[in-house]
């Protein structure tokens, strides 16, 4: 087990080196390797969501993965989505809606509907619900992130001029 | 007084942090030669404990030390229950932090494992050996209470009876003498996990210099776990700090004190160095407590115009393997309390047994004992319906507690505060457009089409609770809250509450009513909590009491502040006390405008001290214990529409309208989410979520592909709106939201189903209304 791998990953635009022993999980890797504890560990097992990253673009859970796995990758975390001082669409949206309550599920969320706004800039209720059906959320009973979603995909059409 | 912010849509202020990844979870610790513990579990549900050997383990890499139960004797005592019951047989058997000669449930704790590093804390708990001798098991709390009951949970609880516990009876046999008819049926109310989806953990520090032991926890409740924690470890309370970290959510699981935190604290304070432990979801389902777990028998003395005379009630309640914390009372008083429901029912008799089983403890879970009793009188209201050909409204209408005979005692002994509940139930219906849903559901069924509609007419006890109450009915402390309003000397405010919110959004709702009351920014003013060294003891956050409590308690001290602020301000200004009115922020001198004085500027005077009126102390600060005189009682009406499937048993929801009830609100948008999570829990239990245990006490549903935990696709879109009906108990008028939609909505979803299937003779299914039960009920009727 103490043999160890070299990994390089790219967070949130800053370039990392690593050796980790090659179980180390990609969540485990971002938050104690990389101090970067935004991403949170709900489950362990893929079904919560909470840990989700964006990794090369796409979203995927960083507690089944391993670091390993992710060596030359692109990956973003929530400490990442806010760009020189400004909060990100999706970040805005949670805030005005009210789209999160303890907050533990939100990072995930949040990368989850960052993902589904790239692929889908005008996702009606049904399209968010089932973007998100991957990532859970014990407070909401999830209509406020909906809400949230809607809010993102106004203020991202807004910005990109494509708005009416 | 001005108000700015009370009843306005304020955006909270808590979540700048939690949506930037900045905010600290207590996985989120780290601290210099930082340990780790892993559990080891028991995988069977009853067994004998023969030898445990824990060497190979002990050389494992990276281990510092393996305890067992034996190592902690004499060290940590038994988590104590802090419920006893007076006037029963209440047995409290030892809950021993780690289990010493015997195992009672799958996943109690029998070893532990610290070494540096998580993953190899796990691979030596792996090589833990217990040597065990199984033995059988009992999970149905109906079968653990007879007397060939398959096993025997623990030697000093005869068959395995934790408890008989009775309420109410006065009346009853003349109710039943008295009735048209009677209506006896039987409501299984299921077990059901918490899962907060951030898990349980803890960081424990000790110093041996000092003898200061630091504990951040997962707590609702950081003050409750001071003194209990103080007694299991012999810790004394002032050398004792609780913090709560950020926390991920409770709905209850977090109030209790769990042998995991002693035991890590133990090994802290044996090592002298701080050691994490976080559960893994695993871990989560099998020891966080459960919920619900009722067997319910119900009768009721009906008169044909739909009225209730009487209603008896019989219960027997799953307490798991042991006693949890706040565990007897839960099944008991909170839900015994509220068995006439919003209904002017003249008689009620309730009693309950509580049963050991080899299961997980159950204790409070969002609603805790008041979903259950709302459930059981709101299926209750249509079976009368159902029975005597009625609209379910009417029945309802004809039971009610009418708007002018509030405060208004019930059977059960407790006394309304206030309540309306002809309103929200009029409002409901015409959100519903209920005038027109009778005949398009008739329409839908001439087009074979099964669409139901159900209500849930409820109301709830919270605002826990004025203490004498709960001293009697044997809560071992009380429940009162404190708060702590420090004015500095510029006039920004850093106010203390003994509460304890993790996700409810207190922090933005006390400060809106602290700005308001000071004429201050909302910025200005900052809300502490979940830290046993810079807070006053409080009671922390359950019970839907955040508000109706500790929010008093705030608003009590911020009246002591502006009477002093009005005294000094009434010596700088040379005018008389009784002249000075004081509004948004300006002390003013009547008819005298122009004569003012700042909030800010008397702040300064009364810390600097030069000029004060004779015998006033200098600064600005004020403390409040707030013990409420009475609980508060919200209310409101629900209402489910459904489509049932009679091929394959799934239930859509179509509609779902909430109109509810807390006296006044003061943030419109924190009480919707409230309201939406709350109802999300509640319509979880009546179609998807169940803990299932096999016959050998194995845990069936404990991972998130087993357990429906509901997904966004799951859950309706919510139709939500208010009715404001102020609570005579405090100067606030609040009362409390955090409970009301998982109180309310379980009731109305099974409702709606039956509704939509009473074609088909169908008038009652268990919940959760999966497609295969409700599918299964279905062919029973057509093959009747």
């Amino acid at each position: 087990m103490s043999e160890r791998h070299p990994v390089s990953v790219t967070v949130n635009g800053e370039r990392y080196e690593r050796e980790v022993e090659p179980r180390t999980l990609l969540v485990h890797f971002i938050r104690e390797e990389l101090d970067l504890t935004g991403t949170h560990v709900g489950c362990e097992t893929s079904g919560c969501g909470a840990c989700t990253v964006l990794l090369d673009g796409r979203a995927v859970k960083s507690c089944t993965m391993f670091a390993v796995q992710a060596d030359g990758a692109d990956v973003t975390t929530v400490e990442g989505l806010a760009k020189d001082g400004k909060l990100h669409p999706i970040q805005e949206g949670f805030w005005e809606e009210h789209g999160l309550q303890c907050g533990f599920c939100t990072p995930g969320m949040m990368l989850a509907s960052v993902q589904l706004l790239e692929r889908n800039p005008d996702p009606d209720d049904e399209e968010i619900r089932h973007a998100l059906e991957g990532n859970l959320c014990r407070c909401t009973g999830y209509q406020h992130i909906v809400n949230a979603v809607h809010y993102a995909a106004n203020e991202m059409t807004a910005g990109s001029g494509g708005g009416s | 007084m001005a108000t700015q912010f009370f009843g306005t849509r304020v955006k909270r202020r808590e979540d700048p942090q939690l949506i930037q990844g900045t905010a600290h979870y207590t996985d989120d610790l780290k601290y210099t030669g930082l340990l780790h513990a892993a559990f080891v579990r028991s995988p069977h549900a009853h067994a004998k404990i023969n030898a445990i050997d824990t060497e190979q383990a002990t050389n494992a890499p990276g281990v510092v030390a393996v305890y067992t139960g034996q190592d902690l004797q004499g060290h940590v005592d038994p988590i104590p229950t802090a419920w006893l019951l007076p006037d029963s047989d209440l047995k409290t058997p030892a809950y021993p932090p780690l289990a010493i000669d015997k195992v009672r449930y799958v996943g109690e704790a029998v070893a532990v494992v610290i070494a540096d590093d998580r993953y190899r804390a796990q691979d030596a708990a792996e090589l833990v050996k217990v040597d065990y001798e199984t033995l059988p098991a009992v999970v149905d709390q109906e079968k653990a209470l007879q007397d060939d009951a398959p096993a025997q949970v623990h030697d000093d609880a005869p068959n395995n009876r934790a408890y008989h516990w009775q309420i109410g009876g006065d009346g009853i046999d003349d109710a039943f003498s008295q009735a048209d008819r009677t209506l006896g049926f039987r409501v299984i109310n299921q077990r059901l996990v918490p899962n907060a989806i951030e898990p349980r953990g803890c960081v424990a520090q000790y110093n041996p210099g000092n003898g200061q032991l630091t504990l951040r926890l997962t707590s609702q409740n950081p003050h409750i776990h001071r003194l209990l924690l103080s007694g299991v470890l012999g810790v004394p309370e002032h050398k004792l700090r609780i913090t709560t970290p950020e926390i991920g959510g409770g709905f209850g699981s977090k109030i209790a004190v769990y042998p995991g935190e002693a035991v890590v604290a133990f090994a802290a304070m044996t090592l002298g160095k701080p050691v994490k432990w976080m559960e893994t979801r695993r871990e989560n389902f099998l020891t966080n407590t459960h919920g619900r777990d009722h067997i319910t028998d119900v009768d009721a003395a009906v008169r044909d115009d739909g009225k209730v005379l009487g209603l008896k009630v019989r219960t027997y309640a799953n307490m798991g393997a042991y006693l949890s914390t706040a565990a007897p009372g839960v099944p008991t008083w909170l839900y015994g309390l509220m068995l006439s429901g919003c209904y002017d029912i003249p008689a009620v008799h309730g009693e309950v047994f509580g049963a050991f089983t080899n299961t997980t403890p159950t204790d409070a879970y969002r609603g805790a004992g008041r979903p259950e009793a709302t459930y059981l009188v709101e299926r209750l209201m249509d079976q009368v319906a159902g029975e005597l050909d009625q609209d379910p409204v009417e029945v309802r209408r004809t039971n009610f507690i009418r708007k002018d005979q509030f405060p208004h005692p019930v059977a059960t002994g407790v006394t309304y505060d206030s309540g309306d509940y002809e309103g929200s139930l009029a409002k409901c219906l015409e959100m519903l457009g209920y005038e027109d849903f009778r005949s398009q559901q008739a329409q839908a069924r001439q087009d074979g089409r099964y669409l139901g509609v159900g209500f849930s007419t409820y109301v709830e006890i919270c605002g826990l609770g004025p203490s004498q109450t709960v001293g009697a009915t044997g809560f071992q402390g009380g429940l009162w809250d404190s708060s702590i309003v420090r004015v500095h000397p510029s006039g920004t405010v850093t106010a203390m509450t003994g509460t304890n919110p993790h996700g409810q959004g207190e922090e933005t709702t006390f400060a809106q009513m602290l700005a308001d009351r000071f004429g201050v920014g909302i910025d200005d003013v900052d809300i502490v909590h979940g830290d046993t060294d810079r807070i006053p003891m409080g009671m922390g956050t359950y019970g839907s009491r955040t508000t109706a409590v500790g929010g008093v308690a705030l608003y009590q001290a911020a009246e002591k502040i502006v009477q002093k602020a009005t005294k000094l301000a009434a010596h700088l200004l040379e005018a008389r006390e009784e002249d000075v009115q004081f509004d948004s922020g300006e002390f003013s001198v009547q008819g005298s405008p122009d004569q003012s004085v700042s909030f800010g500027d008397v702040a300064l005077q009364a810390y600097l001290a030069w000029d004060l009126p004779e015998g006033m102390e200098p600064g600005l600060e004020a403390e409040s214990f707030y013990d409420p005189s009475n609980f508060v009682f919200p209310f409101g009406a629900h209402a489910c529409v459904v489509d049932v499937d009679p091929e394959t048993g799934e239930t859509t929801i179509r509609r779902y309208v909430a109109v509810d009830d807390c006296g006044h609100v003061i943030n419109p948008l924190i009480v919707d989410g409230q309201i939406h999570g709350g109802i999300a829990q509640g319509v979880a239990q009546a179609l998807y979520e169940f803990a299932f245990y096999d016959d050998n006490g194995q845990l069936l549903t404990a991972s998130l592909m087993d357990y429906a935990v509901p997904k966004s696709i799951q859950m309706p879109h919510f139709e939500t709106d208010q009715t404001v009906t102020p609570s005579p108990v405090n100067p606030m008028g609040v009362k409390g939201v955090g409970e009301a939609g998982t109180i309310a909505s379980t009731a109305a979803v099974v409702n709606a189903v039956v509704d939509a299937l009473r074609p088909m003779g169908i008038t009652h299914i268990d919940m959760p209304l999966t497609p295969e039960r409700v599918w299964q009920a279905i062919r029973a009727a057509e093959g009747r």
